[in-house]
């Protein structure tokens, strides 16, 4: 009844949001529950128009709680669930996404950053960083990719249902609003071809038979009575984080075994750095770059090893200092200098990089 | 050229306005401020507008405004409200803001009967991000998030905001349901409703049907045609609860 | 090292077709199997501010949908001027309708050219005001030949084809404006390099 979304491979031309809304079909997605905010807006437009070609489904709901809820629900019943914000949006996501933290839910969430706080720009920003790294009541138990244009944001929202799926933590694909409305080209693909196993999901309830008799009750909380529980809980999850972030972290380096400055970036912003990094190279400066592609777990080896033997360090961000303080976190008790660019809602430029990496590595 | 009649209420300076050709918020609001004038509160009402279209409205007025989150205005202007009851608290919004995210508040300031005027711009869809389905579009309607028209089975019927809002308020509140396709009711029923809040009787709500030929992709006779003909089949225009001492005063 | 990129910023009033033409020029670029970048910028508004879209063509992956300078820009509009002026560097060609009135103190000091293209007279006289937009198109494909008369043509008929259809004159109209436009970009002393 249904036909396989992506079959072959194909190089295609599109908005980053029409290709958020094939990866979820190429990872198998089975329902998305939205709501409207700019700029993740298309997704909700390409996922509601393919939804019935495909058998898949779609639900507009109240508001950002209703749909961050929703999809909490949706992947109980063991269907891949997804959903996308943006701004004002991901703050209310905080409530559902805490829950999820907590009930160890694999729900995927597609975050387009605008200006913010509050309503701000429509446009672009890295400023939901600490939301959607840290932004729940709790501990931040959840994966997040930044993404750096649109192969990414295709590879990596398929990842994401895989990794969600198979961890159990809430796992985001972090974006912005240049790569949700920017038109650029990328090859989509059946990941399965590639050689990449879609996970099955198993569902929490509504599993055969009757509880009590043919199979213990599935129940399922997220609140505790004492403090020890807790604890234990938290403690439990928490090692069972960190025991995997290894395998789940995931970076980018160019040239940083003889750098002197290494420039850290994530997502789009990376993308002026390694244009920076290529005039910078040629003008045979000892520069290099690093990017952490996961957020949560941060590479955390890579970066303390950078930190401990690089002069100095850049971040760049368009943002006031939410990567810089992920950052500067892990560096801490370093000797490097940690040189900061914050350009909160703004798009950097590749010149931009390059004029600050110069100062910085002028002085002495 | 000569500048056209405006209320007193309205900034002249800062326009024409930012509404789009055919908007119905600048009409709307073109009622609000003669209701303001005519009720001479322009010095005691502050005025709030939500996330939507209507944020465009911060500025339009020579009146003390605040601009707030989608669906939050309902209990920022609640709020003035409790803390200074001598000002006229007024919240703008549209059916998204009104109906969807921000209808848990309006069930909220309703049943506590809160002392402001909410109204609601309806034009039955999200108009700022692009024209998705609100709570009232139309069965068959085509949105951008029901690209196939609008499946009352799966998704519901256009949602009777003003009829709920009535449903739950307490007496003293006044609820009605204008249109932009008369405007001198709607100018009344808007009066009405500051009134019911100058006189402290309780919750004030008016919705407002209006337009959006931008996103129907309609002209002027389309635009038309569907507030007065496919609106009103769902959207009933008149007085929906008034308050009963009211009713014994009978005044403008 | 020799410049492939070339960087791109057009403006103007909403409906003037600022989206539409750097649109097609990116979906031809890609078409041509060159690197495109494509990026919209506006505010709130559905309607009324000014339109911007960052255009970036290259032979090589591209880097940062963002840029300071642009090689060309282009504005539709006297409120266009104003805010693109920031874009044009020492070597950036900054092109302008000559029709436009008042203009002269937002135009770009320090630009390597200010070129004032009579895109809607031409227009007007020629062919339609309506296909002003297509003029400009052809400029900048003239003065920065990032893709081939055929592929405009080609992503011209791709997004607009459908309207051809109803009325195939359109199609005609569209095509010489836009032959028109390239002519005057290569105009005078050729384009930008």
């Amino acid at each position: 009844m249904t036909v396989a979304p992506v079959k072959e491979e194909k190089r295609v031309f599109m908005t980053g949001n029409e290709v958020v809304a094939w990866a979820a079909l190429a990872a198998g997605a089975d329902i998305m529950y939205g709501y409207p905010i700019t700029p993740q807006n298309e997704v909700m437009h390409y996922w509601s128009r393919l939804a019935p070609r495909y058998g898949k489904s779609f639900l507009q709901t109240e508001d950002e709680l209703s749909a961050g809820f929703a999809t909490t629900g949706g992947v109980m019943t063991g269907s891949k669930a997804f959903t996308a914000t943006a701004g004002s949006g991901s703050v209310l996501m905080q409530e559902p996404m805490a829950m999820a933290e907590m009930m160890r839910l694999p729900t995927v969430t597609i975050v387009q950053q605008r200006g913010g706080p509050s309503t701000a720009t429509v446009i672009y920003s890295q400023q939901e960083v600490t939301l959607t790294t840290m932004g729940g009541n709790g501990e931040g138990i959840r994966v997040v990719y930044s993404t750096a244009g649109h192969q990414d944001l295709y590879d990596y929202t398929i990842k994401a249902f895989n990794i969600a799926w198979k961890y159990r933590f809430p796992t985001f694909v972090l974006g912005d609003g240049y790569q949700a409305k920017m038109r650029e080209p990328l090859t989509i693909y059946d990941p399965e071809k590639r050689g990449v196993k879609l996970l099955q999901p198993d569902p929490f309830v509504g599993k055969e038979g009757e509880p009590g008799r043919d199979r213990p009750p599935a129940q399922y909380r997220n609140t505790y009575n004492l403090e020890e529980e807790l604890y234990e809980k938290i403690m439990s999850d928490m090692k069972e984080f960190e025991e995997n972030s290894a395998d789940i972290a995931e970076y980018e380096s160019s040239y940083t075994e003889d750098a002197e400055l290494v420039i850290i970036a994530h997502g789009i912003v990376f993308r002026a750095v390694r244009e920076a990094l290529d005039n910078l190279r040629q003008q045979g400066l000892p520069v290099g770059a690093f990017r952490p592609v996961t957020l949560r777990p941060l590479p955390v080896g890579q970066i303390k090893e950078l930190v401990a033997r690089v002069k100095k360090i850049l971040v760049v961000e368009s943002a006031y200092g939410q990567i810089a303080r992920l950052i500067k976190e892990k560096a801490c008790g370093a000797a490097c200098e940690i040189h900061t660019m914050f350009k909160p809602g703004i798009g950097i430029a590749a010149e931009e990089v390059e004029v600050r990496a110069k100062e910085i590595l002028a002085k002495q | 050229m000569p500048v056209p009649a405006m209320p007193k209420s309205w900034r002249v300076d800062n326009k024409p306005h930012k509404f789009c050709p055919g908007c119905g918020h600048g009409l709307v609001l073109k009622c609000l401020g003669k209701a303001i004038d005519e009720l001479e509160i322009q010095s005691r009402v502050v005025y709030g507008c939500d996330i939507g279209c209507s944020l465009l409205s911060w500025d339009l007025f020579n009146l003390d405004t605040v601009q707030t989150h989608h669906g939050r205005t309902t209990p920022v202007m609640a709020g003035m409200k409790r803390a200074r009851p001598e000002l006229i608290c007024i919240a703008y919004m549209g059916d998204g803001g009104g109906y969807s995210i921000g209808v848990q508040h309006l069930v909220g300031a309703a049943m506590r009967n809160e002392k402001i005027t909410v109204i609601v711009a309806n034009n039955t869809q999200y108009a700022m991000t692009g024209g998705q389905m609100a709570p009232t579009t139309l069965p068959g309607q085509k949105t951008e998030t029901s690209p196939y028209g609008r499946d009352a089975e799966t998704t519901g019927l256009p949602f009777q905001g003003a009829e709920m809002i009535a449903a739950i308020a307490p007496e003293g509140a006044y609820v009605a349901r204008g249109s932009v396709s008369h405007l001198a009711q709607l100018t009344r029923f808007l009066k009405k409703a500051l009134r019911n809040q100058i006189d402290g009787h309780g919750f004030s709500f008016v919705e407002a049907l209006s337009a959006c030929p931008t996103n129907w992709r309609t002209d002027a006779a389309g635009t038309w045609e569907f507030v007065e003909k496919d609106m009103a089949e769902h959207f009933k225009r008149g007085e929906i609860k008034i308050p009963e001492k009211r009713e014994a005063a009978a005044d403008a | 090292m020799p410049e492939t990129t070339t960087k791109m910023v057009l403006a103007g009033e909403g409906g003037q077709g600022v989206q539409a033409i750097a649109e097609i020029l990116a979906e031809a670029a890609n078409e041509e199997g060159r690197q495109a970048l494509y990026i919209p910028n506006f505010g709130v508004e559905q309607r009324g501010g000014v339109s911007v879209a960052f255009l970036q063509i290259s032979d090589h992956a591209i880097g940062s949908p963002k840029f300071l300078k642009g090689d060309i820009v282009a504005a539709l509009s006297e409120r266009a001027v104003q805010r693109t002026a920031t874009y044009a560097g020492p070597e950036t060609v900054f092109i302008y309708d000559s029709a436009m009135e008042g203009v002269e103190d937002d135009l770009p000091e320090g630009a390597a050219r200010v070129i004032p293209v009579p895109a809607m007279e031409v227009a007007k006289e020629e062919f339609h005001p309506r296909v002003y937009n297509m003029v400009i198109m052809g400029a900048l494909v003239g003065a920065t030949a990032v893709v081939s008369l055929d592929q405009a043509k080609a992503a011209i008929e791709k997004r607009l084809g459908y309207k051809f259809e109803k009325n195939p004159q359109l199609r005609d109209l569209n095509f010489r404006a836009l032959e028109r436009g390239i002519e005057m970009g290569r105009w005078p002393k050729g384009g930008i390099n």
